[in-house]
């Protein structure tokens, strides 16, 4: 095997442009399939690292105006949500995972000694805290004591704590007062996208004891199971639609009565615009691999001709076909996986460049490029097609190359 | 050593332009024989080399090398016989041009299986042999015409073949060096006991041979002992 390898790095070392314009080609080749899946990767880390805030499968439902008279009541009534209406989704929409309904309540002024800010108050259910992406600093979330009891809590952000505790106090326990009202702070969180919106949560039942002006509930938030394409869910809505509609007097094909938004439509939307990406580049990177391919088989095939005579001589000295064929295949082999690897070096190294120059230049705001990284999986399999397509290119040429008759070669001068 | 009956050979068989090249040819070489084989361009002097060699193969008739017919053999045993039975001189040496002396004389054993380092020894004394000693690590292009020759023989000699086939050896050769070639094969085969069979067309060559065979037109003309060879150049 070492004889095999000094024979071919000899032939190799004697035609340097030769093996460098191969290898080169086919550097070029992995070098691009790269860096195109990993910029495939860092675009789609980007834009759901943007999403991170919510999860994948989180909808959102807020009452609208009625467009269509429905069963004698007349267009341009105003849909109201209860608690009826958060029981009645509960237990008729089986796809419902983590359910909440929401108050809002945009305060004037929240202190703490001398210390104020102005955050918004929204009132939720304990469930909330499994529909937001958030991070429990310390202590807990409203739970259903304090949603029962009608608890003044709060669940503060860091920054609200930062705000009003600047010296580093102990906030849990604390009470703060949100437009004259003192709630008592059960627990710090901040946001798992680093987003600054520092929203305080107090139970839904505190919150529309206090807030509500006859408005209800301002939004039910959910998040679902089982929804994973466009056609789910579509049906899913038109089922929400159909049940709803009879519990809050609304015809089910009346659009503007429930207004309904969900992540689950955009990332499923965005999944499928990056999985088609994604094909485009494999399809794109896999093409110029293909060109450099092509290149090997083609240079192989001059040597192959250029070397009639050697291996002509070769074959008088008692070269057998298979001996013939295995140093073509070899070298073909060992040019594509020493510049494939080369290139796949390559390949990282500028996806990692790219990584650390795009990435620290929009720190904690909106990035559409992030970590693109190119899995471990990607550059095995590439190699691996690397090494097949080295045989296939090595293939043809060594064939031909058993076809000389070592005479003529031989006569060849 | 070479039991050859009734050999028949035709270029582009059962074809209107079918050329009979070897007409029946009855030939016998004992083991440590020195022959030649002459005849003029087209008589099919070449062709009986490269059957002899098993680098081509003929149509009907029987060939027997060392005791081993050759008939209808795979190129891969057709290339191991080749290996271990037959060596080849030729006309334009056909030293392979980007490996130097040692291994240009090394390379029969690298497809015989065995090892660098072996094979390498061997190399340097055959190289040694032929007074080439310090010409191991050139190129061939570094080599004059002579030292080129010497080299093939060297690398024709290295797996003690059988035989040693050569295709007008001095053909590219001045006379000195002709000669030169032409003693260092009549003592490779004194002292090494190789058959050894070259084709000429040059006269000179073949009067320093022990046996003399004339090929005309496919067909052996005369088969001659030569009882007073001399190196006539």
């Amino acid at each position: 095997m070492f004889d095999i390898l000094g024979e071919i790095l000899e032939t190799m070392r004697r035609n340097k442009l030769r093996t460098f314009l191969t290898g080169f080609a086919v550097a070029w080749g992995i070098f691009l399939l790269i860096v195109l899946l990993a910029a495939g990767t860092g675009l789609q880390n980007g834009v759901q690292s943007n999403m991170a805030g919510q999860a994948t499968n989180y909808i959102n439902i807020r009452p609208g105006w009625t467009s269509m008279p429905y069963k004698g009541l007349k267009a341009d009534r105003r849909i109201r949500f209860d608690e009826r209406t958060i029981d009645y989704v509960r237990r008729n929409i089986p796809e419902v995972e983590y359910l909440s309904g929401v108050i809002f309540h945009n305060t004037q002024s929240v202190s703490y000694g001398k210390q104020y800010g102005t955050w918004q108050i929204i009132g939720a259910s304990p469930q909330a805290v499994n529909i937001h992406n958030l991070t429990i600093l310390k202590g807990r979330f409203v739970n259903e004591i304090d949603d029962g009891q009608k608890r003044k809590v709060a669940f503060i952000h860091k920054l609200a704590e930062e705000t009003l505790f600047p010296h580093g106090e102990e906030s849990l326990g604390k009470y703060i007062v949100a437009d004259g009202i003192s709630f008592q702070i059960i627990g710090v969180y901040e946001w798992l996208d680093g987003s600054n919106d520092a929203l305080i949560f107090a139970p839904l039942s505190t919150a529309k004891m206090l807030y509500d002006r006859g408005w209800g509930i301002s939004r039910i938030d959910l998040t679902v199971l089982g929804i994973k394409n466009m056609k789910q869910y579509d049906e899913f809505v038109l089922r929400l639609r159909g049940k709803l509609g009879p519990l809050l007097g609304f015809d089910p094909a009346d659009t503007s009565a429930l207004r309904i938004w969900g992540s689950a439509r955009q990332s499923i939307e965005i999944g499928n615009v990056f999985r088609f990406v994604n094909m485009f580049l494999w399809v794109i990177g896999f093409a110029s691999l293909m060109a450099g391919i092509v290149g090997v088989a083609n240079i192989m095939l001059v040597t192959v001709k250029e070397r009639t005579r050697e291996i002509g001589i070769r074959k008088a000295l008692g070269a057998t076909p298979w001996s013939i064929i295995k140093s073509v295949i070899i070298e073909a082999v060992f040019i594509t996986t020493a510049a494939g690897y080369i290139g796949i070096l390559m390949g990282i190294g500028a996806s990692e460049l790219a990584s650390r120059v795009i990435g620290s230049a929009g720190e904690g705001g909106m990035t559409a490029f992030k970590d693109p990284d190119v899995g471990l999986g990607v550059v095995f399999s590439a190699l691996v097609v690397l090494i097949i397509c080295g045989v296939v290119a090595g293939l043809i040429p060594s064939l031909k190359a058993t076809r000389i008759r070592p005479i003529e070669a031989m006569r060849a001068d | 050593m070479i039991k050859i009956r009734d050999l028949n050979k035709t270029y582009n068989l059962g074809q209107p332009n079918a050329l009979h090249v070897l007409k029946g040819i009855d030939m016998d070489v004992a083991a440590g024989e020195f022959l030649s084989i002459m005849g003029a361009s087209g008589s099919g002097k070449s062709t009986l080399l490269n059957v002899i060699g098993i680098l081509d193969n003929y149509d009907s008739g029987e060939y027997i090398l060392d005791g081993i017919p050759v008939r209808d053999l795979s190129e891969t045993s057709s290339a191991e016989l080749r290996n271990r039975k037959v060596g080849f001189i030729f006309q334009s040496f056909n030293l392979i041009s980007y490996k130097n002396a040692l291994e240009n004389v090394a390379l029969p054993l690298y497809y015989n299986g065995i090892p660098r380092k072996k094979r390498n020894e061997l190399a340097a004394e055959y190289l040694e042999k032929l007074g080439l000693k310090d010409h191991a690590l050139h190129l061939p292009s570094e080599l004059s015409g002579g030292q080129k020759q010497r080299v093939a023989i060297a690398r024709a000699l290295i797996s003690r073949p059988s035989i040693i086939l050569a295709d007008e050896p001095t053909g590219a050769l001045d006379t000195t060096t002709s000669r030169e070639v032409i003693e260092i094969m009549r003592e490779v085969n004194r002292s090494e006991g190789i058959t050894m069979l070259i084709v000429t067309h040059e006269g000179a060559v073949a009067r320093a041979t022990d046996r003399m065979i004339y090929l005309r037109d496919g067909r052996i003309e005369s088969d001659k002992h030569n009882p007073n060879p001399v190196i006539e150049f």
